[in-house]
């Protein structure tokens, strides 16, 4: 069992979701309490893999049995691990959410829930470059059925620019895939990078341009600069719950950059320096086009997608220049600022069926029913997002810039990360305004109270995430140490090599024309 | 036989690119499926042309072709086409209720 144990995150939904779509017809009460033993038999799962890959062992699952780099295998280490446990535990608040009324306005809301689930834990645990393209598929395609679950026009004009968008992306992925494997011969993430060591002077050139055409279709999953503008677009027409698992489908970009960087284009010294100096400017500049997106626009989500932006940017930051320090801080910064968004997209989903026609969007509205315990957890959350002391985003953003002190412009990524930080400030705090104190005050318009009673689903996700972001904040030495940790075995490359392939040197390889 | 099959590959995408840009999603959708058939020949000919290479080993037979690339592009075949469908019906979707087929209908003006 313990030996099947990295390809349970990828059985379990599965298994889900074909049950869920064979039992179309049933009750939703049926479809949700499955839906629920799923995702809490994916959170074991996901928590026994954490606590598994925390001896820092790397183990390698074989498809098939076929062996390394002919075959398709799995990769469990400690970043994979943690990746995994973050989208579970984030699926628990997004299933609650969801189970309290958005998810019966369309029939297969549980299934593609599940078959999203499945996509994104393979795509984390994959080790091969080929089926980490095909969990992409998988993910998206339940991204497109999730985005436009609950219809109107305006979730099928974002869905038909989202789904043209990755379809695109997925082409740009497809060429590169195809040329690295007529000039490598592999499509093993860890041969990848032996095999770059050993490109010839000739091929080095387009090998490099084969390598960035695949990083920047990461960097368009991860919403950078120049390809990030689906993003507010596309998050704000989903619905809240959905929007606030869609959190974790920037961080597929940033992940799967930060594993072909440490593990393919490190090793080699001709694709090393690929990244910089242009994706450091590519990463402050989306801090500042998120932080414009949020001065601009006029609803909690959209303020959210700008943040979900920016952390983005922020992130990338540490991934244009790999180190122990600059990854480790990455990661934490990654794991709260999930917690965070997600956490705030559940809120806001939460708050505007309070607020009736005016929902999210920073008109005048009635006033609250439970208006101060939501104003706790909203003040909770904003002082988390915008990293203030003493929560998570401010311990986050402290290590980013301890990190990030050796870099090309430490100047400006702290300026940066400062800036974006007061922007958010500004913002949540006009927003916190418009929601709990402009209702009812001298001059503003009442508004009838709209009757809500809400659903002990939507109050149990606030509160989870609540602890999360709690837990996150105060357990912030644990988190920090196995991300120290997840980012010191990313860089042994070594360990890498001889777990999932042995001795490179016995592998037969076909010399090319 | 390599500049012909470069250059067809490179006509492909152009047409895809350019229908791509079109401001109707139908055309959309055709340049979409353009540029899908231009990257699977292209990963396709990634195992280099030859003729009369079979993808197995058979004994007593040198200079096979590499099967892999085969395999991928049977994957990014099915996997294209099943998306290709789903934009189509979006597209509809989106052309019911909007009356338009025009990419930024329903948009605020």
């Amino acid at each position: 069992m313990m030996a099947h144990l990295p390809i349970l995150p990828v059985l379990i939904p599965l298994c889900a979701a074909v049950a869920l779509l064979l039992a179309t017809g049933a009750s939703i009460a049926f479809k949700r309490a499955l839906s629920l033993l799923a995702i809490a038999a994916l959170v074991a799962a996901a928590v026994a893999q954490l606590v598994m890959a925390d001896d820092g062992g790397i183990r390698v699952y074989r498809l098939g049995d076929w062996p390394a780099p002919y075959g398709i295998v799995l990769m469990l280490d400690r970043l994979a691990a943690l990746m995994v446990a973050l989208t579970s535990l984030l699926a628990v608040p997004v299933l609650l959410a969801a189970m309290s009324g958005t998810d019966t306005r369309g029939r297969h809301f549980h299934a593609f829930l599940q078959f999203q689930l499945m996509g994104l834990n393979g795509a984390f645990l994959t080790g091969d470059l080929f089926n980490l393209f095909v969990f992409f598929e998988i993910l998206l395609l339940a991204s497109y059925g999730l985005l436009v679950h609950g219809g109107g026009l305006r979730r099928a004009r974002a869905g038909i620019a989202y789904v043209v968008l990755n379809l695109s992306g997925s082409a740009l992925f497809l060429i590169a895939l195809g040329l690295l494997y007529g000039f490598l011969g592999t499509l093993n993430m860890v041969d990848f990078g032996v095999a770059l060591q050993k490109v010839a002077p000739a091929d080095q050139g387009v090998v490099a341009v084969m390598c960035v055409l695949l990083v920047s279709v990461f960097l368009l999953k991860a919403a950078v600069l120049p390809i990030g503008f689906w993003l507010p677009s596309v998050y704000s027409a989903a619905t809240l719950p959905v929007a606030a698992l869609f959190v974790i489908m920037t961080k597929v970009g940033v992940y799967a950059l930060l594993r072909v960087v440490t593990i393919g284009l490190l090793a080699a010294p001709f694709t090393a320096g690929l990244l910089q100096p242009w994706l450091t400017w590519l990463a402050l500049g989306t801090i500042a086009v998120g932080s414009a997106g949020m001065l601009a626009a006029g609803s909690l989500s959209v303020v959210i997608a700008n943040i979900v932006i920016v952390s983005g940017g922020t992130l990338l930051l540490a991934v244009a220049e790999p180190s122990a320090a600059s990854i480790s801080a990455a990661l934490y910064y990654l794991v709260q600022t999930t917690v965070v968004t997600g956490a705030l997209f559940v809120f806001a989903d939460h708050l505007s069926r309070q607020r009736g026609e005016a929902a999210d969007g920073f008109g005048d509205g009635p006033r609250l029913a439970s208006y101060t315990n939501l104003g706790l957890a909203y003040l909770v959350l904003a002082v988390a997002a915008c990293g203030a002391p003493p929560l998570s985003g401010f311990l986050g953003k402290i290590m980013m810039m301890q990190a990030m002190q050796p870099s090309l412009h430490p100047v400006l990524v702290w300026t940066a990360l400062v800036l974006s930080g007061f922007v958010a400030a500004l913002v949540l705090a006009r927003a916190a305004s418009v929601f709990f104190w402009e209702p009812g005050a001298p001059g503003i318009e009442e508004r009838p109270d709209v009757p809500y009673r809400p659903a002990w689903g939507a109050t149990a996700a606030i509160v989870i995430m609540l602890i999360a972001v709690l837990t996150v904040s105060f357990a912030a030495a644990p988190v920090s140490a196995y991300a120290r940790a997840a980012a010191e075995q990313m860089l042994a490359r070594d360990a890498y090599v001889s777990a999932v392939i042995g001795d490179p040197a016995r592998i037969d390889r076909e010399l090319r024309p | 036989m390599e500049v012909l099959v470069s250059l067809s590959l490179g006509l492909l995408s152009a047409c895809g690119i350019y229908l791509m840009l079109r401001p109707t999603t139908f055309s959309v959708v055709l340049g979409l499926t353009l540029l899908s058939y231009a990257v699977n020949a292209l990963i396709f000919f990634g195992a280099r042309l030859k003729s009369t290479a079979p993808p197995l080993t058979i004994d007593g037979l040198s200079g096979q072709t590499d099967p892999l690339p085969q395999a991928l592009v049977l994957t990014a075949i099915v996997i294209g086409f099943g998306m290709t469908a789903y934009l189509m019906a979006l597209a509809l979707k989106g052309k019911a209720e909007s009356g338009t087929d025009h990419v930024d209908a329903g948009r605020d003006p």
